[in-house]
């Protein structure tokens, strides 16, 4: 087991949370820096995220380092019945950094207890996926200027969406407002607003997209509403396009508002959206590259202090 | 009037009473009991004053470790359990739900890590009351009347 694994934002407090945005905000600026030299990182994708994998993977590379891996389990071991524990063990003799992606929900908890080499979760199942966190805070605060006090939105599949449970959880330390817009079946499972009303965070929950959410929010955190997530295929269509945005409705919004998605997105965000100022979709997808160097950084335990004072010598 | 006892005096051993009546059998296979070669006695649906029905096991020279027991806190958090010698309790205490349970309940979640690797499964008590645990890995809560123990 290494401290340093990073396999759910709850594993980090809040001065690591932001040693981690303030590494982005450098890499961002420097985002070619061979602190990495020498090193070897394995990405092993026991499913497919392509999104995912070659972000981490530009990461390592604009880092100096070299990676190894697959993209696909059914080209490994683990398609002959090797166990994610033997897999684990066998590559970590060769890479002084594991990201991984697993379709089963824990993996990456288990995986980061039977090696002493760090490991980054990069998503496992419906569970925790942390660099996404760390990208969408690192979105906000860039956009806003600050983290603190902000009204944040969230919209569309609130019960089995696990990016907006991973950023209202990371949020607490900074006295947001949200709300949460959402069909009951989707709307956003109790035990988080029992984390809410623990921390005094203040929320509302609503049904419907209204004017008045949207020309308060500071930033409109949007999520796609999955067929699959339904048993009865009628109502998914009943509640499909309820939470869809469109430029006409941003026209009374604040000047600072930020349209957020995880992507991919389907039909959730009309594309006249897309040249809205306020759209910043494609922009917080960039931003997971800088988020994905301060977290592989911080994870291999490269001091930022030495890598700024080589960074000014040269 | 003298109660009349509805299952034999145990002249040596434990008795574990006050189970609710419909995790009798979850305890008795929490506790290992079909194992044991000494005199096993289970009743079922017996009155109680505080739970309105309740099961209770009796065995026979046996004295079970505090591990052991406390394994069926998570079932049945109003156990008690006496320690006889010579027809007398000589102890008698309640059984205490651990921090942590490890290798006794299986996670309802099929895509747990737990449920495709060969390891053990591990919980943390979040809730003493109702009890309410939480998969180590995955994540998924369960209620403890609820948890998996087969």
């Amino acid at each position: 087991m290494n401290k340093n694994s990073l396999v759910s934002i709850s594993d980090i407090n809040r001065e690591e949370l932001e040693d981690i945005l303030a590494r982005a905000a450098y890499f961002e600026a420097h985002p070619n820096n061979k602190v990495l030299d020498g090193r070897v990182v394995a990405t092993l994708f026991f499913e497919p995220s392509t999104r995912t994998r070659l972000s981490f993977e530009t990461a390592v590379n604009r880092l100096g380092g070299r990676v190894i891996g697959f993209s696909d389990a059914s080209t490994t071991s683990s398609s002959k019945g090797e166990t994610l524990n033997d897999t684990i063990k066998m590559v970590s003799n060769y890479v002084d950094l594991i990201i991984m992606r697993h379709y089963l929900e824990g993996a990456a908890r288990y995986a980061s207890e039977v090696t002493d080499v760090p490991v980054i979760n990069a998503g496992d199942g419906a569970n925790q996926h942390p660099s996404q966190t760390i990208l969408d805070l690192y979105s906000i605060l860039k956009t806003q200027g600050t983290l603190k006090d902000l009204t944040i939105t969230m919209v569309g599949d609130l019960k089995y969406g696990r990016t907006v449970h991973s950023l209202l959880q990371a949020m607490q330390y900074y006295n947001p407002t949200f709300n949460f817009v959402a069909c009951p079946e989707l709307q956003m499972p109790r035990e988080y607003l029992e984390f809410c009303n623990e921390r005094g965070i203040k929320y509302s929950l609503s049904e419907d997209f209204s004017p008045e959410i949207i020309n308060s929010s500071d930033i409109i955190y949007m999520t796609r509403v999955q067929r699959e997530r339904f048993a009865d295929i009628m109502e998914y269509e009943r509640v499909k396009d309820l939470y869809n945005l469109e430029n006409s409705m941003l026209a009374q919004s604040k000047p600072n508002l930020k349209i957020l998605h995880p992507l991919p997105r389907v039909n959730e965000i009309a594309r006249d959206v897309d040249s809205n100022p306020k759209a910043y979709y494609f922009d917080q997808a960039r931003n997971g590259l800088y988020a994905r160097q301060a977290i592989i950084t911080r994870a291999l335990g490269i001091d930022m202090n030495a890598v700024k004072e080589k960074a000014i010598e040269l | 009037m003298k109660k009349e006892l509805a299952v034999a005096a145990l002249h040596s051993g434990t008795v574990i009473d006050r189970i609710p009546s419909n995790a009798l059998f979850k305890a008795v296979k929490l506790l290992g009991i079909e194992n044991i070669n000494e005199h096993v006695t289970i009743g079922n649906n017996l009155d109680s004053n505080k739970l309105g029905s309740k099961g209770i096991i009796k065995v026979a020279n046996t004295v079970f470790s505090n591990d052991i027991l406390d394994r069926i806190a998570l079932i049945a958090p109003t156990a008690t359990v006496n320690i006889i010698e010579d027809f007398e309790v000589v102890e008698k205490k309640p059984v205490v739900l651990p921090d942590t349970i490890t290798g006794i309940v299986r996670c309802g979640n099929p895509k747990c890590i737990t449920n495709n690797e060969p390891m053990d499964t591990k919980f943390h008590v979040i809730s003493r009351e109702p009890v309410v645990i939480r998969c180590h890995y995955c994540n998924h809560a369960v209620a403890g009347k609820d948890a998996n123990v087969d």
